[in-house]
Parts: C-alpha cells; sequence; structure tokens
C-alpha cells in the first residue's frame, strides 16, 4: 500500500515549519506574513527564479488547473510558470491524476509539454544514472561549491567594489578625488590618500584572512569522497565531480553530497533517516522515502532507466515538487523523498539517489546567506548627532570661503603686488585666480578636505573593533556558560550590543524559556480518575520494580517516570471492567497516537520524538507496559504488558498549529479500525461525542451515555486542577471505525495524501469526516520544570525596571501559576483579567479596567513612563497591576483602533501576560509596543513560535534550547539558560551601553576639537587653507595618534562591577534613561570641545606672536599639544586602569612623540620641509611650558563641572561607584537592607553561581 | 547538575567543552585602579596645580622681564615727510633712483649683553597665506639645476623667467627682504653685526644645497632694464651657494603668524646702559602695498626666548585659580558635606525626584 508510506507523514508538519523555512530564505519580515494557506505559498517568492511566480495565481488557480476546473485552460495564456508547468506535467501524465481528472490531460496537459520544452529552464529534467544526457540539454551546475567570495585574481577588484558599498568610503574617496584638484590640493597626493589607503587595506586584510579560511574549508569540502555509479559499480568520486543525473551511494553516517532523490534503501519499505542538524539545527531524526517505484531496482540490482522532473533550484528546504517517471508510470515526488545537502545518513544501513541539484544549486547553499543587521539605538542617535557634525562643517567651511571671498574682493586690486600672493605670473597669465567668488568656492571646497575629520568616519569603524572587543568578553563571561547544554552565549548581531543595556520591555515565551522544556510525565486522568499518586522509588528510575519491562525502561531509556501504583495494578488486572478498558485504550493512544521513531542503539531502546510532549507520553505508556519498539510508515509495533502487537497504520493526520490535535487511524490485530485521538483541551473536547449523540458515535460499551457525561465532567475539572498547577494539559480520545465511515473516509484520504496541490487542506478536510463523536478517555498532565534560577532573574530583571511580560500559548490558569512561582506575579498585585471573545466586549474590558485603576490616558510616552516611575517609587499607586489577556482578546485588542487602550493598560500594569497567543500575536505585541514608546524591547524565546517575535524586538534572544535552534538562529545573541539574560543585560549590557556611549561622545569630541583647532588657524592665514601642521601629522591625528586608546577604554572600562551591578538592578535604569547619551550630553561637549580648541589654539598664539617662530615649529606645537590634550582628556574620564589601559594611553602618547621624531628624520622629498623642526621646538622650554598650560587650562572647566555635578547633582552610578570604594562590606549590608528588592544576590557569594537559584523549588 | 559557573577551568572533560577559559583578563577582572574624585582628591589635586604654576609663572615672568629689548618702528619715519599717500609710498619704493637711506638713533635703555640679537619685525604679511607657503621648491633648493621641470611646479606663479628656470624658484624667495641695517657707536664707531650662524644648521646642511647657485633670478636683474614687475625683493649673490645665503634660509623658513620677526644679525658685543646707537636704515622693502609695518628689534634673549610676559601672567593666573578654587570645593565641602556614598542620593531613593539628572 504504498500511500501509506507516501502519505507524506510530515506533509501537515509543514505548517510550523515553513515559518523556519521562510525566515531562512527571507529576511526577517516575510518571515510571518507569506500566507500558508496552502501548499504553493510555500514557494519562496523572494528567490529570483521565481520572479514569474509571483504574478501568479493563488493556490486556488493552481489547484483549479491541476484538477481540471474550468480554469485550466489559462495555463495557455497566463504567464506560465516552472511550476504550474511541471504540474500540468505531472497531471496530464501520471495516471493517478489523470484517472481522475480527465480533462486536465486533454486540456492542460497537451499544451503545456512543448512550453516546457521550449522555455527548457523553467523546469529541470533529470535522467537517472546518464549524467550525460541530463547535462547535455541543460547547464546545471556542478558539485564544486564555492563559499569563498574572491579567488586571486578578483580579489582586489570585487573586495574594493564591496568595500566602496559603505557610504564612509565614498565619502573618504571624495575627499581623496577632490584632493587632486590642484586647485584644492590642501594635502600631498600621498598624505590625502592615506587614510582611504589605511581602512581599505585594513578591511582588505581582514576579509582575506577571512577567504582564506573558506577557501581551505571548500577545498577541504570539495575533494571528499562518495560512492558514485559508473562504469557499472559503484566507485569512490570527489565531490567536486559529481554531476547531476548521477547515481551515489551513501553509507551510514556518511553526509549527503548534494541534493538527492532517493532511488532505494537498506531498508525493504524504502525508509531512511537523516540528521538535518546542519541545515535546521534540529537535532532529531528525520524520516525520508524512497518512491516504492524505485525501491526495488537501484543499479546495484538492475538497470535502471528514468528521468526525474523537477522545479529548478530554490532555496526552500521544506518544498520539493517533482515527479519520477520510471518504467512509463509516474511517480508524484514530495520534500520527503529529497535529501539535501548537509544531512547526515543515520540509522540506515546505505541509501540509493540520484542527484537533482549539485553544487551551488543545493538548497543548503542557496540558503546560505548571511544574518540580517540591525542598529542601535545609541547609532541612530549618533547619526542625528553626527549630521549636527556636518552642519558644523559647513559652517565653519562657509565661513572661511565667505572670508577668503571678501579678503580676495578687498584687496583685489593690490593682489598681483603683494609679496605673499601674485596673481600673475612672469609670463603675465593669470595663476589660479578667479576673482573674489571663484576663489571663496575653491577655499570652501578646500575647508571641506581640511577639516574633513569633523565628520568621525574612523567612529564607524571604532565602534566595529569596540563591539568586537565586548563580544569577546561576552562570549567568555564563564557565568552565562551552561554546563549540561554545553552552550555559551554567542552573539549573532554585531552591532547592537549596547542595546542590551537600555532594554525597558523584556517579551519573553514561557516553555522552554522560563521552564526547562522537559517535560516529564506527572498525572493521568483516566475515565474521570485521577491518577497522581507517586511511586517514590519509580522516580530515580532504576531497577526497583517488580516489573521486567519497566525496568528496561528505567534503565535504557533513562527516564524518571512517576507512576501511579493504582493505575499499574489496574493494568496487570484483566480487561473487564470499564475502567481497565479506558485505562488500556488510554494507553494505547499515547503509545501509538505520535510520531515518535524508536531506534535502537546498541541494543538500547532510544525514542526520536520532535515534540518533547510526546516523547514523555511515550515513555510513560512505556512505563505502565506499552513500550513503542518499532515504527515504520505502515506499522507500530507495541509492546502491551510483555505481548507483541502490530498495528497497521492506515492514516495520520498530524498535529499542526491550527487543529492543535493528532489523530491516527490503525487497524488492530483484530482487524477493527481505530482512530485514535490526542490534542489540546480546547482542540479536542469540541469533538468529543455529547451524552445525546451517543447513539451514533458506535464507540460500543464505553459510550454509555450516562458514564460519558460523568467522564466529561470528571475530566474538565482535573484538566481545570492540572492547569492550576501549571502543568501541560493534553486530552485523549478514540473512536472505533464502522465501515462504512471507515471507507468514506479512506477514499477521501488516499485521494487527499497523494495530491500535489492543496494537501494540507484536502487531509484536513478527511479528518474532519471522522474526527467527531469522539469517546473521551482522559487527560494526561505533563510537568515542564522551571529553570533554575527564573524567579531570581526576574525579580532582579522587574527591580532593575525592565518590564516582563510573558507570552506563552498555554491557557490563562497554567499562565498565572507559572507567573506566580516565576515570580513575576506576586499576591499583593492586583489582576486584571481580559477575556472577551468580541470587539465590542473587549472594548469595553479594557475601558473599564482603565476607568477603575485610574490610569490616564495618554499617548504622551514621558508621562506614562512617569505613572511608571511613580509606581516603581511605591508611592501613588495603591496596588500594583497585573494584566492577563488571552489570546481572542488580544485578536481584537491589537486591531488599530482599540490598541491604544490596550497599551495604556498595558503600560500602567508592572506584569503583563499574555496567554494562549499565537506566534504572530507575539510579534503583534511587540511591534505594538515599538510603534508606541521609544523604549528598548527585548523578545526571548526558545521555538519556531518565538522567531518572528525575536525578529520584530530590537534585541532578540534565542534559547538553544529542546524545541530546534530556529530561534537562536533568527536571534541576536543567544543563550544556554534564560537566567543568563540577567548578566548578560545588567552587567554586560549596561557596560556596552556605558563604553559606547562614552566612546562616541569622546569621538565627537576628539574630532571636533582638532579641526576647531585648524580652523581658527585659518582666520590667521587670510582664509586660506593652510594648515600648521604637516601633513603627515593630520592624517596621522585619528589614525595612529590618538585611536587606540579610545578603542582600548571602549573595550576595557568599567565604571561598576558586576557584583555591583548585580546587586543594584535599578543602576541599570542609567541606559534606559539614556543618561550615558543624550544631546544635552553632546552639546555639553561640544561647549567643552569649543573651549579647549580654543585654548590649543590661543596659548601657543600669544605665546609665539611677533617672534621667529615658523609654520612647522608652530604646527609641531599644536600638534604635540592635542594630542597630549586629547589623551589626558581620555585618562581622567577613565574609570577602571588596568595595565592595558596605562599601556594605550600613555603608550599613545609615546607613539605619537616618536613620530613626530621619526617624520622629523627623514630628509625624503616629501618630508624635507619638516626636517629638525620638532627637534628645535623640544629643546626650547616654552614648548614644554606651552603643553604644560594647555591641558590645565583646558581640562580645567571639565575637572570643575565634573566635581561640582558629583557634588551637586551625583549620578547613580557615582554614588554607587563611591559605595564600591567605601568598603565591599558596606555594600553588601546596603544591598540587604535598602535595596527595594525583595531577593537580592548575595555580595559576597562570589562568584554568584546558581546554586541559590534551587531553594526556590 | 550545573555547577559550572563556581569552578575554574581546571579539568579537561571528556567531550569537547565550549567552557570558556577562565583568566582574569577574559573575565574582566584585572587589577584595575578605579580613581574616584573625592574631595581630598580634588582639593589636592587644584593645590597641587597651583603649588607648581605659580613659581613657574614666577620664573617665566623674571626671565621675560630680564630680557633687554629696543623696538623702532620706521616704515613710515624713514619716509620723506611730502608722502603721505599709499600711491606716493608705492611709488616711492619703486623708484630705484632715489637714496632710501635713512639715518636712525636708538637708546639702550639697560645694559644689554652679548649676543644682542637683530630681528626685524614685519606686521600683515600673510608668510602662512596657502599660496605662499607652497611656492618653493625644496628640491631645487638641494640639487639646483637638475631638479626636474614637474618638481618645480609647485614655484607658480614664479617658477621661470624667460622660459628658463628661476634658481631659487617661488614667491617665498622671490620676495627675499632686502632692508638693511648698519650700525655704530655714537662716536661713529660702527657696530659689526655677525649675518654668520643666524640660520638653522640643518637648514644649511640638509635644506640648501652648498653646490647651487642662484640663477636667471629676477631680483637680479638690473631695475633699469626691466619691469619693475619682475623684482621682488633682494637680490642674490650669483658666487655664493645657497646654503650661505642665511638671510634667504631664515626668510624660506616660512613664519607661523602674519606678525613675525626674522633674525637679521647678532651684535657680540655688550651694549651699555644709556648708550645711543645710530643706525642707517636702507628703506626699500616694499609693505606699503599691504600696509605693513615694518620694526627694527634690538633683543637679548632669556631661556625662555624674547620679551613676552604672556606666559609668566597666565602660569601666575591659572596657579592663583586653582588655589582659588581648591579653596571653593574646600568650603563646599565644608559646609554641604556629603558623606561618601549617601545612599540617600540614589534616584530611586530620591523622593519626588523622577529621572535624576540627565
Amino acid at each position: 500500500m504504498f500511500f501509506g508510506r507516501n502519505s507524506f507523514l510530515s506533509s501537515q508538519e509543514e505548517q510550523p515549519r515553513t515559518e523556519n523555512g521562510e525566515r531562512i530564505g527571507h529576511g526577517p519580515s516575510r518571515s510571518s506574513t507569506g500566507s500558508r494557506s496552502d501548499g504553493s505559498a510555500h514557494l519562496d517568492v523572494s528567490d529570483p527564479s521565481f520572479e514569474s511566480f509571483r504574478e501568479l495565481v493563488s493556490g486556488s488557480d493552481l489547484q483549479s488547473e491541476v484538477f481540471g476546473a474550468p480554469g485550466s485552460m489559462q495555463s495557455e495564456n497566463a504567464p506560465a510558470t516552472a511550476r504550474s508547468r511541471l504540474f500540468s506535467v505531472i497531471s496530464s501524465k501520471g495516471p493517478q491524476a489523470h484517472d481522475r481528472h480527465p480533462s486536465s490531460s486533454s486540456g492542460a496537459g497537451g499544451p503545456a509539454l512543448p512550453a516546457a520544452r521550449t522555455d527548457a529552464r523553467k523546469e529541470r529534467v533529470v535522467y537517472v544514472d546518464n549524467p550525460g544526457r541530463t547535462n547535455e540539454n541543460f547547464e546545471f551546475s556542478g558539485n564544486k561549491v564555492r563559499t569563498s567570495k574572491y579567488t586571486l585574481i578578483s580579489f582586489l577588484p570585487r573586495n574594493l567594489f564591496e568595500q566602496f558599498h559603505r557610504v564612509a568610503y565614498i565619502y573618504f574617496l571624495l575627499i581623496v578625488i577632490l584632493n587632486q584638484i590642484p586647485q584644492l590640493a590642501v594635502f600631498g597626493r600621498l598624505a590625502s590618500l592615506f587614510p582611504l589607503l589605511f581602512v581599505l587595506v585594513v578591511t582588505a586584510i581582514k576579509d582575506g584572512y577571512e577567504d582564506w579560511g573558506r577557501h581551505r574549508s571548500d577545498r577541504e569540502e570539495n575533494n571528499r569522497l562518495s560512492w558514485v555509479f559508473q562504469n557499472g559499480r559503484f566507485e569512490p568520486k570527489r565531490w567536486k565531480k559529481i554531476e547531476a543525473g548521477e547515481v551515489v551511494k551513501i553509507f551510514q553516517d556518511e553526509s549527503i553530497p548534494c541534493d538527492i532523490v532517493l532511488l532505494g534503501t537498506s531498508d525493504a519499505n524504502g525508509v531512511a533517516y537523516v540528521q538535518t542538524i546542519n541545515l535546521d539545527g534540529e537535532t532529531n531524526l528525520k524520516t525520508r522515502y524512497a518512491r516504492q517505484e524505485s525501491a526495488s531496482k537501484h543499479p546495484g540490482l538492475a538497470p535502471i532507466t528514468g528521468k526525474v522532473v523537477c522545479e529548478p533550484p530554490n532555496r526552500n528546504i521544506y518544498d520539493f515538487v517533482a515527479y519520477l517517471e520510471i518504467d512509463d508510470t509516474q511517480a508524484p515526488l514530495g520534500p520527503n523523498n529529497i535529501i539535501l545537502r548537509g544531512c547526515v545518513l543515520k540509522n540506515t544501513a546505505w541509501i540509493v539517489g540520484v542527484v537533482v541539484y549539485a553544487g551551488k544549486e543545493t538548497k543548503a547553499m542557496l540558503n546560505s546567506s548571511g544574518a540580517q543587521s540591525k542598529r542601535s539605538r545609541l547609532e541612530q542617535h549618533m547619526n542625528k548627532e553626527t549630521l549636527w557634525l556636518s552642519f558644523f562643517l559647513l559652517i565653519i567651511c562657509i565661513a572661511g570661503g565667505v572670508g577668503m571671498g571678501k579678503w580676495v574682493h578687498d584687496h583685489d586690486s593690490d593682489l598681483n603686488n603683494f609679496p605673499y600672493y601674485k596673481k600673475r605670473d612672469t609670463a603675465d597669465k593669470k595663476f589660479m585666480y578667479y576673482g573674489p567668488f571663484g576663489e571663496g568656492v575653491f577655499a570652501f571646497l578646500s575647508f571641506i578636505i581640511m577639516f574633513q575629520i569633523m565628520i568621525p568616519i574612523s567612529l564607524y569603524i571604532s565602534m566595529e573593533l569596540v563591539r568586537l572587543g565586548q563580544s569577546y568578553f561576552m562570549v567568555r563571561d564563564v557565568e552565562m556558560f551552561h554546563a549540561p547544554s554545553n552552550s555559551r552565549l554567542q552573539c549573532r548581531a554585531l552591532n547592537i550590543n549596547e542595546d542590551l543595556g537600555q532594554v525597558k520591555y523584556i517579551f519573553s515565551d514561557k516553555t522552554g524559556t522560563l521552564t526547562e522544556n522537559k517535560m516529564e510525565f506527572h498525572s493521568a486522568s483516566i475515565g474521570g480518575v485521577d491518577y497522581s499518586n507517586v511511586l517514590a522509588a519509580k522516580i530515580s528510575g532504576t531497577s526497583d520494580s517488580s516489573d521486567g519491562m519497566q525496568v528496561e525502561v528505567g534503565s535504557h531509556l533513562k527516564s524518571g517516570v512517576r507512576l501511579d501504583p493504582n493505575l499499574l495494578e489496574l493494568l496487570q488486572t484483566e480487561v473487564t471492567s470499564s475502567e481497565a478498558t479506558f485505562v488500556h485504550r488510554y494507553m494505547l493512544v499515547l503509545a501509538a497516537c505520535n510520531t515518535v521513531v524508536p531506534t535502537r542503539h546498541s541494543g538500547s531502546l532510544q525514542y526520536q520524538a520532535e515534540s518533547p510532549d510526546e516523547q514523555a507520553l511515550v515513555f510513560a505508556a512505556s512505563a505502565y507496559g506499552y513500550t513503542l519498539l518499532d515504527r515504520t510508515t505502515s506499522t507500530i509495533v507495541l509492546d502491551v504488558l510483555g505481548e507483541q502487537k502490530s498495528y497497521k497504520i492506515v492514516g495520520i493526520h498530524e498535529f499542526d498549529s491550527v487543529r492543535k490535535r493528532m489523530s491516527i487511524v490503525v487497524e488492530c490485530p483484530d482487524n477493527t479500525y481505530k482512530l485514535l485521538v490526542k490534542g489540546a483541551d480546547t482542540a479536542v473536547m469540541d469533538i468529543i461525542a455529547r451524552p445525546s449523540e451517543q447513539v451514533e458515535s458506535g464507540s460500543g460499551s464505553l459510550a454509555d451515555g450516562h458514564l460519558q457525561a460523568g467522564v466529561l465532567f470528571a475530566t474538565q475539572r482535573h484538566l481545570d486542577f492540572y492547569s492550576t498547577q501549571g502543568l501541560r494539559t493534553l486530552v485523549v480520545a478514540f473512536k472505533d471505525l464502522g465501515q462504512p465511515e471507515f471507507e468514506e473516509w479512506h477514499e477521501k484520504y488516499k485521494r487527499a495524501s497523494t495530491a500535489l496541490v492543496d494537501r494540507v487542506k484536502l487531509l484536513r478536510e478527511a479528518a474532519s469526516l471522522i474526527e467527531r463523536n469522539l469517546a473521551l478517555l482522559g487527560a494526561t498532565a505533563i510537568e515542564d520544570r522551571l529553570q533554575d534560577g527564573v524567579p531570581e532573574t526576574i525579580s532582579s530583571l522587574r527591580n532593575s525596571g525592565i518590564k516582563v511580560w510573558v507570552l506563552t500559548g498555554d491557557k490563562q490558569e497554567t499562565a498565572i501559576s507559572i507567573g506566580f512561582s516565576c515570580a513575576l506575579l506576586t499576591p499583593d498585585m492586583e489582576k486584571v483579567i481580559v477575556n472577551a471573545n468580541t470587539k465590542e466586549l473587549c472594548v469595553e474590558k479594557l475601558k473599564s479596567a482603565i476607568r477603575e485603576h485610574g490610569i490616564t490616558e495618554t499617548k504622551d510616552v514621558h508621562v506614562v513612563e512617569k505613572n511608571l516611575n511613580a509606581v516603581k517609587g511605591d508611592s501613588t499607586r495603591k496596588k500594583q497591576l497585573a494584566l492577563i489577556i488571552d489570546g481572542n482578546s488580544l485578536v481584537h485588542a491589537l486591531s488599530p483602533d482599540v490598541e491604544e487602550l490596550l497599551f495604556d493598560l498595558a503600560v500602567a500594569c508592572r506584569i503583563v501576560i499574555c496567554c494562549r497567543v499565537a506566534p504572530l500575536q507575539k510579534a503583534g505585541i511587540v511591534s505594538l509596543m515599538k510603534r508606541r514608546t521609544k523604549d528598548m524591547t527585548l523578545a526571548i524565546g526558545d521555538g519556531a513560535n518565538d522567531v518572528s517575535m525575536i525578529q520584530t524586538a530590537d534585541v532578540g534572544i534565542g534559547l538553544s534550547g529542546q524545541e530546534g535552534r530556529q530561534a537562536v538562529m533568527a536571534s541576536d545573541f543567544a543563550l544556554g539558560q534564560f537566567r543568563f539574560l540577567k548578566r548578560l543585560l545588567l552587567v554586560h549590557g549596561h557596560w556596552n551601553y556605558q563604553r559606547l556611549a562614552y566612546m562616541v561622545l569622546y569621538n565627537f569630541y576628539r574630532n571636533a576639537v582638532f579641526v576647531m583647532m585648524l580652523f581658527w588657524y585659518i582666520l590667521h592665514t587670510a582664509f586660506s587653507a593652510q594648515t600648521a601642521l604637516f601633513d603627515w601629522n593630520l592624517m596621522f591625528y585619528s589614525l595612529i595618534y590618538t585611536s587606540v586608546p579610545t578603542i582600548v577604554v571602549g573595550i576595557l572600562d568599567k565604571d561598576l562591577s558586576h557584583k555591583t551591578l548585580l546587586g543594584l538592578p535599578p543602576l541599570y535604569g542609567v541606559g534606559q534613561r539614556n543618561e550615558s547619551y543624550n544631546s544635552v550630553l553632546f552639546w555639553a561637549t561640544m561647549l567643552d570641545t569649543l573651549w579647549q580648541s580654543l585654548v590649543l589654539f590661543y596659548v601657543p598664539f600669544f605665546t609665539f606672536q611677533g617672534t621667529t617662530i615658523d609654520i612647522w615649529g608652530m604646527g609641531c606645537l599644536w600638534a604635540a599639544a592635542v594630542v597630549v590634550l586629547v589623551n589626558l582628556h581620555l585618562a581622567m574620564d577613565v574609570l577602571h586602569w588596568t595595565w592595558i589601559t596605562h599601556a594605550a594611553i600613555w603608550g599613545s602618547i609615546v607613539v605619537s612623540f616618536a613620530c613626530f621624531f621619526v617624520l622629523d628624520a627623514l630628509t625624503d622629498k616629501g618630508f624635507i620641509a619638516h626636517y629638525r623642526v620638532m627637534f628645535h621646538m623640544a629643546s626650547t622650554a616654552v614648548f614644554w611650558l606651552n603643553i604644560l598650560l594647555v591641558i590645565v587650562v583646558a581640562l580645567l572647566p571639565r575637572f570643575c563641572a565634573k566635581v561640582l555635578m558629583q557634588k551637586f547633582w551625583p549620578s547613580d552610578l557615582h554614588i554607587a561607584r563611591e559605595l564600591e570604594l567605601k568598603n565591599r562590606a558596606a555594600i553588601s549590608e546596603f544591598v540587604k537592607s535598602s535595596a527595594p528588592s525583595p531577593r537580592m544576590v548575595e555580595l559576597d557569594d562570589v562568584p554568584y553561581s546558581d546554586k541559590e537559584s534551587k531553594e526556590d523549588e | 547538575m550545573s555547577n559550572d559557573a563556581a569552578s575554574s577551568s581546571a579539568g579537561a572533560s571528556a567531550k569537547p567543552s565550549r567552557k570558556p577559559k577562565y583568566s582574569k583578563f577574559t573575565q574582566q577582572e584585572l587589577p584595575a585602579c578605579k580613581p574616584l574624585l573625592t574631595p581630598g582628591w580634588v582639593i589636592a589635586i587644584l593645590m597641587l596645580v597651583g603649588a607648581i604654576f605659580i613659581p613657574i609663572g614666577a620664573i617665566a615672568l623674571l626671565a621675560s622681564n630680564s630680557v633687554v629689548e629696543i623696538v623702532e618702528q620706521y616704515e613710515t619715519s624713514c619716509l620723506p615727510a611730502n608722502i603721505t599717500t599709499k600711491e606716493a609710498r608705492i611709488r616711492y619704493i619703486q623708484d630705484d633712483t632715489t637714496e632710501k637711506s635713512c639715518p636712525m638713533t636708538l637708546t639702550v635703555p639697560k645694559k644689554m649683553n652679548n649676543p644682542v640679537y637683530v630681528y626685524y619685525q614685519l606686521d600683515h604679511y600673510y608668510q602662512n597665506h596657502r599660496r605662499y607657503v607652497k611656492s618653493r621648491s625644496d628640491k631645487q633648493l638641494l640639487d639646483g639645476a637638475s631638479t626636474s621641470n614637474s618638481d618645480l611646479d609647485s614655484c607658480k606663479p614664479l617658477k621661470q623667467f624667460n622660459n628658463t628656470p628661476i634658481i631659487p624658484c617661488g614667491l617665498i624667495a622671490w620676495s627675499l627682504f632686502n632692508d638693511t641695517y648698519l650700525f655704530s657707536r655714537q662716536n661713529s664707531a660702527p657696530i659689526p653685526v655677525n649675518k654668520r650662524g643666524i640660520s638653522w644648521k640643518s637648514d644649511r646642511d640638509h635644506k640648501f644645497g652648498s653646490t647651487v647657485f642662484p640663477s636667471n633670478f629676477p631680483n637680479n636683474l638690473n631695475r633699469n632694464e626691466s619691469s619693475s614687475a619682475f623684482i621682488g625683493g633682494a637680490a642674490l649673490n650669483v658666487s655664493q651657494p645657497l646654503s650661505e645665503a642665511e638671510d634667504l634660509i631664515v626668510w624660506m623658513r616660512s613664519a607661523a603668524l602674519p606678525t613675525f620677526r626674522k633674525l637679521w644679525g647678532k651684535i657680540e658685543t655688550d651694549l651699555q646702559a644709556g648708550e645711543i646707537i645710530s643706525v642707517n636704515i636702507t628703506n626699500v622693502y616694499n609693505t606699503y602695498e599691504f600696509g605693513g609695518k615694518k620694526k627694527l628689534v634690538l633683543s637679548t634673549a632669556s631661556w625662555l626666548g624674547g620679551k613676552n610676559n604672556f606666559l609668566g601672567i597666565a602660569y601666575l593666573t591659572v596657579g592663583v585659580l586653582c588655589i582659588f578654587l581648591a579653596i571653593v570645593f574646600f568650603l563646599i565641602h565644608y559646609k554641604t558635606p556629603r558623606p561618601l556614598g549617601d545612599t540617600s542620593y540614589l534616584s530611586w531613593n530620591r523622593k519626588g525626584n523622577v529621572n535624576g539628572l540627565s
């Protein structure tokens, strides 16, 4: 029964996965929006090869085309696409489709085939075991991959091309070009090129180095060997030589060299297991199938002729549309028939397959695109200030230009007689003289060249380096290492480190984020009886058991299951009582109705499950005597209390997020058909037979109306009870299928499962035929334990002024109970619960809550903030509010006209818990907050359903948890455990923010003070763009003389120790309030800059006015003074002097002077003007006295301002620093007594370990 | 199970652990000094600065005051009385036929120990103008006629004359200052002025060639023969190599500011207080075009250079200011002491203060 095998076990699974697939394929924005209402939407629309596909044609068009509805004739006229043609081909040739839809074969099939031939590139035909023929028509790419960007030849042009994509470099280049114009040549040619060359060379070296690594790995990859069928047998062949159409054989634990369609496997049923960890990060095994048609005739056994017709290469790893033509029959191929490059074959001795996509056309390669980049908040602010600096630059250049124009105008008639100007040369021709206006314009342009570093281009490079350094330290923090999962922090985004210090809202997933997502079977409610007693001995999962079966489970599966003795006993007895019937059926469902794959590893049984819940259920069933031994596509083998029973699988309706249930139809050993169902209570309770409908349900003796009603009631009560305990519940039901009902369903199911289009929809329709009037068996409760340290982390985060919102798919009761256990909710909070099914009700509830609690409705973020702080200051509001809202209400509350109400209410509440939310709603809530406040949002989650939220938030954090790595792949930072978030934000986030904020201000200052100093000089050179500083000193200033200390300080400076920061969470508010970088600070810095530049210029000016000082000597003094001043300015602000800081700052000054003297000693043509100048200057006392005076006078106002600020308006950070200084004992005492936190980390407890968090559980 | 945090790097596990290696560096726990501006430090720093600056200021002021300086401005006083307009002055100065010597007397106010430096000072003369600074060829000054044509491009507009390169080319050389001074005592005994060693030795040795002789230099032309437009400043001795033309070397070190002095020579005898010195100035350098002043300066030198009170006064002022600030801060701290680490100042402990400062 081939359709059983090819029933696309995971066809409905596509739903949750598509999200992931699309994420890989697209940018972030599309991840959640791509409609996946039907199969066709799985195509990656962004892929260029599907350009034409966009014009297509909704799924229904396709469907109608294939299934021969009148619309099918459109295919001749409509922009035909690869896929539609492919379908036409399939439908015209494929016997199944043919039979069912005769109209399509005569209509669409005829014209479509020639069309396919004329435009051959739209689809590809791969002749099995005939690479020559396969490749003669089309240019398929070979299997050689090149992840490296450059070759030796292309390196220079390509790298330069890429580098000049950055605006900064264009700016540099324009300046250099301007400087080449003779009238404007402010600098020597070489000197002016230096900054650009410097960054280009540095970047090129970096890129080249990275590429070299890729070259090496490519070479290694390309030279791996696989067994390829050639010359009548399988011979090893290098990967790079493999071509499409060739047949390859892969053995267990080998990697797949290219995308291959399975022809046969070592398994008689054509099953193969692959691990896709390299592709999607999921660790569980996936099943792939060879078509029955080909399974028996791969080249090893018999010559094979046939072809695979498939769609052009695309990057969607969850979709594949093709058909296999073999022996004049056609068999459709789906994603379950293809194994992608990068997978590893597991638990299968060998497979044979034909190569369909090779090399760069493989889906894995098509997907290897980089991560998206975000801009940090600080950088956005910084760009605004950079605009101001550009404005200043423009002002001073215009001032200079106008000054020059006026000067020339005033002296126009005399200019030719000036000894220092002379506008005519000896031949009486004008020499570079363009009249007042022209001279003004040229002067203006010259000033732009001269003052170019006012725009701190080097800052962008420094920031990248600093962030790199910060990441280095974050990643290496031993206290954020999670030993059980062996995971460190991962910095996936490199440019938003400082955002971690400004987070105001955290949106957290629950399962797997706050909890461990390690499911343990907790209790069972069967037939209205609650079995939740615990056999203590069984928890350990070791040998102390009466039943041999359980010993095996305990020892081999290594999972402790809480066993109820009564239930055990009941299972041992004969199946006579209705109670026992319930129990046995219940266990059968647990053991059979799942997608868990048992594998045997060196004799012991292991379960490969995609869902931890299912795994827990299978473990539980096994512990009670129903052990899942084997599962193929067609049968399930159970060990039922020591007796092996085989159940034939007739059909599976897999779990998806819409149906929220899974059902399986099995043919029992006694040849009856049974439907086994498990699912979310909402999804299953609705389709449970009501007592009045019992008659037609046909579920035999169990369906006694009275009993069933009692069970229904009791189960419902148990469900409520379980969820208040924070347990995850599932409802278990079943149904005996009568022959007519079975036949009807079976017919429909067969058709649906072989359908090429809309399979999901059709399957769902089929399911709805039988998924009704079920007999309720009971419910399961699974415990998902809180992660270590979650309550402490949450209370610390709350104390730091961060609002934590929990967004969960769980039921309200579960969510509230988890809220209490993780210290999110406290008993003294007033809960505002919004449950509304209609919009009106929702609005009404929101409004009344707002009225009742006197929340000011306002759009003004600042006022709202004040309210928040008032709440924090525990004075004004009597009670803290906690908002609990469910998904249904959110549907209405997130609509544009209501969202303001929701926002006002949510912002006024300390805690918001959203339950029963869909993944898209999670993202919706995050984007609501992003739109309405300027506050930083952070989303943290671990599963595929959190991906959209993670990508929407300003900062996305993924936990590497049990549910695969989609969240991690989408995130900016990945953590091992939730509790590390505290350290990440409070310590590293704070440091990052402080460091970068200071660095930006300092860099603005550093460049501006230099430019302003140069500007004052041009006022004394008749506005000619002359600098006193030597060209090379000008160029080296920001690159060599002053660059290293700022980077070192940006990486290493520490305002407070991590103990203080963890001990006083409110210190985090500094970042939330933008205290370290804001426009006030910017303007204060600019004022300081102005003063310092005046001092820098005028102290030497007054000292040397009317003396023999020459221009270069004066320049030396200025260069030396500015370098020392700027470095000392930094030194004055450094808070944490390690030897590295000392080396950087003092070293920088020493290196600068060394450079001065080296430049001084060079006698080459370009340097001769400067020869021995520094030497002469440095030998005079005036030189040194000037530098000393400049430094003291320049820094004095800043020094005094600092002292006064600290005296009268000390910042929190300053007080905390004083506390640190006072003594450690005082801090810890203070932390205990006065900080507002109920739970505080002991500062003496060094280092902060996760032990302390255990006490809470 | 997760007892990882406290342990250090000890122990290599069987499977490769990704646990970061512990070191003080990677954990950002390097020993460090954490300076904090406590009132004590602030006052100490300010006092220290004051204590250093005031003596320096006093010494600098003394040094400056010890310098004896005679300044004589002569660009107008050396003109005949009837020449008042700018045009007339220019005409006068460009007229080669008139005798332009100008006798003056200077009185020595205090004893001037040798060496007494003779400077000329020009005002409003933008030697730092970009056109001017660039208008020279350092290569030619060193190599002479062998310099390639392109290396002379920077000399424009005075690169060549009559299609032959000028040596030394450029505006700077061309505009060489050419007033001269003859000093004599009251008894008409001439006071010798040493014109050797007035330039930097490094310039003489490395920047001006000892085998480079002036040629095709416009200033060397007979004024009567050519247009006066080609004549700038001083003529050069064609038989003297550039490395010995110290006036030129001094002149070609462009001044940093529009008002500047250049060393003209050294008088190597003491000048007694009250002594009257007569100077015969040949006033031929044209500064009338731009209204520049010309001054003759005789000055001794101290370790600080010439006479300039600025440094001394600045040092004294800053020193006094620092002491004053130290006292102010002391009083502030004394009147309203804020205990170190007073937690009531923390923003979340302050009543009514929501945002702290920002």
